[in-house]
């Protein structure tokens, strides 16, 4: 019974301490990153490399010495890529774990469904999802990492303007990335001189396409440009060799993987795409200000995960750009980092040089991405 | 030009619905031994195509590796009835569909598992490069899958209707407990029947493959599609598959290139529907014939 006192005391005293410990005890709390990201379902092929990414990195900070004296914590949640989910999960950031700064959102509808949530609680978001209505028009509050769609179409106009292609056919699929990618090819085609001859469409699910491409050999097109992601566009591919077709064929940076070589085999010999620089660190001229970044990361991630893909390297720029800005702002007062992201200058990340203002949360330009040509089946890049 | 470009539209056609046809024909044999409509069908297809990919990835010859794949979807196929359809065999029709239904969702969890969520390709039995006539090509590969095709339409005709065992499946179709007294093991048709259909299902997939590409969830369109070739064509009738494959798939090719490739389905699905309003068994299939 007397222990019980004592042990009762004891407890109480504890309890006390804290409350009572001295204010400069409570300046030194950690930095606390909130994330939500597509860990399971169809997009955890963006979710996992991003989680894996972002744990990496927060321990080497860590065993540096954090940020300022202050440690690094990580609070993350699986939305699997569900954007009701996502909303659950933002409001549970916020509210419960009170996190300085969201990074995350691996897909374009998680990170939409979130924007009001976020607006209205004065919390920085940086997102690591593709699409251009995240930052356009400019939400005060959320910031991206990932190029756009918008800035493939315009690396692909500007390489076609270069060797003089005025006529265009344009074949897309129907899932997001297609349709979305097809409707800023159509806006900005004539703002490169282009004219879109043909527009075709397919079914993702589709198992050849010559009905398509025979009607585009019908037209005078000068080049061939497929939107897609995933098979289809290794199946365009190859009927486009099937059917004799001379033209020079685009794709986007949808299908910027190896995988994607693979598929198409010798059928992809030629064929020019966009695609972030990580892809082709090594082949990049020792001037190139991103190699040192994009090597010392891909060799990071490959020690301890194995190949690493672009979304990884998006948690990457985000993170950083995100402790940076905490580190520049000298506080963990959600206004000033704020304002610290948007003045976010020369940032070197892994999706190119970052260099954000108060009319563009995103900061990178076309120089992001590289023209790629596939030669004896490798990427070489397009001077 | 516009005749060369017909003759290409045809020809592509075909060669979609020859794919169509060859998935399609796996659902005649169950229906005709149970009527039932296996929605795994489309799942056979990827296990035997990933089987396949795999065992060849692993260094096992190319026809070594696609005779194992086969019988892997074999055996699929055979587990399939003595694990789930043979516990439940006083259900209804429609309670039976819906087993498979939920089969085929757990094939396709299975094979997620087992072989993620990449998208695999396969060599062809004879090169990539295109036959061609003029402006007119076809790959050697198409020529395969309607050969096959044609093949497995002669089988299973023969089989049905100048085999014992094939008349045996059939009369447990029609009468479960009459084929049972004239001593018929209606348990080893059924076995039988969904056996056959996923060696049917594998050789279908191996050959489609190295056109269409392969992952865990294709199954799901090619089961659809092959579904719809045999409701048009007639259920249970393998020539009736074979024909509302072709069918479907030369529609799809006139309709994408002389109308609009972003409506192609949609005018594929109205003629499927024009024919089931007109013709509710198919075009081949019996019509008003109500078994007493």
């Amino acid at each position: 019974m007397k222990l019980h006192r004592i042990v009762r005391g004891l407890f109480l005293i504890l309890f006390l301490g804290i409350f009572l410990a001295p204010p400069w005890a409570m300046a030194k709390r950690p930095i606390k990153i909130g994330s939500f990201l597509a860990l399971t379902g169809p997009a955890s092929f963006l979710g996992d490399p991003e989680l894996k990414t972002l744990k990496m990195y927060i321990e080497e900070v860590n065993e540096k010495g954090g940020i300022d004296g202050h440690k690094v914590e990580l609070i993350y949640y699986d939305t699997g890529g569900k954007a009701k989910e996502a909303k659950d999960i933002v409001k549970r950031l916020i509210k419960k774990d009170r996190v300085d700064v969201i990074v995350g959102g691996s897909t374009s509808g998680t990170t939409l469904a979130v924007i009001d949530i976020v607006q209205r609680a004065k919390v920085p978001l940086i997102s690591l999802a593709g699409s251009i209505r995240i930052i356009q028009p400019v939400k005060k509050w959320v910031f991206k990492t990932p190029h756009t769609d918008r800035m493939a179409a315009a690396k692909i106009f500007e390489d076609m303007k270069k060797r003089g292609i005025t006529k265009v056919a344009l074949i897309t699929g129907d899932g997001g990335f297609d349709k979305s990618g097809r409707a800023q090819c159509l806006d900005l085609a004539p703002k490169y001189g282009i004219e879109i001859v043909a527009d075709e469409k397919y079914s993702n699910s589709d198992t050849d396409m010559t009905t398509q491409l025979t009607k585009i050999r019908a037209t005078d097109a000068q080049a061939i440009l497929n939107f897609g992601f995933g098979k289809a566009p290794a199946i365009v591919t190859k009927n486009v060799r099937q059917l004799g077709i001379k033209l020079p064929l685009y794709q986007s940076h949808g299908v910027a993987s190896k995988k994607f070589l693979q598929l198409a085999g010798k059928a992809a010999e030629g064929v020019r795409l966009p695609a972030a620089a990580l892809l082709v660190a090594e082949k990049l001229p020792d001037s190139d200000p991103q190699k040192k970044v994009l090597l010392a990361y891909k060799h990071k991630y490959e020690a301890k995960y194995g190949p690493v893909s672009t979304f990884g390297g998006h948690a990457y720029d985000g993170l950083f750009i995100a402790l940076d800005a905490i580190d520049r702002a000298n506080s963990l007062d959600r206004a000033k980092i704020r304002d610290e992201i948007e003045k976010t200058k020369n940032f070197i990340g892994t999706g190119g040089i970052f260099n954000m203002s108060p009319t563009d949360h995103l900061g990178l330009d076309l120089s992001a991405f590289k023209m790629l040509e596939v030669k004896n089946g490798d990427w070489t890049l397009v001077q | 030009m516009l005749l060369d470009q017909l003759i290409q539209f045809l020809i592509t056609g075909i060669t979609i619905g020859a794919i169509y046809a060859l998935v399609g024909l796996g659902f005649s044999l169950i229906y005709n031994a149970s009527d039932v409509v296996n929605f795994a069908q489309g799942e056979f297809v990827m296990i035997g195509a990933m089987s396949a990919i795999f065992i060849y990835g692993a260094g096992v010859p190319y026809f070594v590796a696609i005779l194992i794949a086969i019988f892997i979807s074999m055996f699929v196929g055979v587990a399939l009835e003595k694990l789930a359809i043979e516990q439940a065999r006083n259900a209804t029709v429609v309670t039976t569909i819906i087993i498979t239904i939920g089969a085929s969702i757990f094939l396709r969890g299975a094979a997620l598992l087992i072989w993620g969520k990449e998208i695999y390709g396969f060599p062809s039995i004879s090169g990539d490069d295109p036959i061609k006539v003029g402006n007119i090509t076809i790959l050697p590969q198409s020529l395969w899958i309607m050969a096959c095709t044609a093949l497995f339409v002669f089988l299973l005709r023969y089989f049905f209707q100048k085999t014992l065992t094939g008349k045996a499946i059939l009369a447990c179709s029609f009468n479960k407990k009459a084929a049972y007294l004239m001593g018929i093991e209606v348990k080893h048709m059924l076995a039988l029947a969904y056996g056959i259909s996923g060696l049917l299902g594998g050789i279908a997939g191996v050959l489609i493959t190295p056109i269409t590409y392969m992952t865990y969830g294709a199954g799901v369109m090619l089961g659809l599609k092959g579904f719809c070739a045999s409701i048009l064509g007639g259920m249970g009738n393998s020539m009736g598959a074979v024909i509302g494959g072709l069918i479907l798939g030369i529609v799809e090719s006139l309709g994408a290139g002389f109308i609009s490739s972003g409506y192609k389905d949609a005018i594929s699905f109205f003629i499927i529907l024009l024919v089931l309003f007109f013709r509710p068994a198919g075009l081949f299939g019996k019509t008003g014939v109500e078994r007493v």
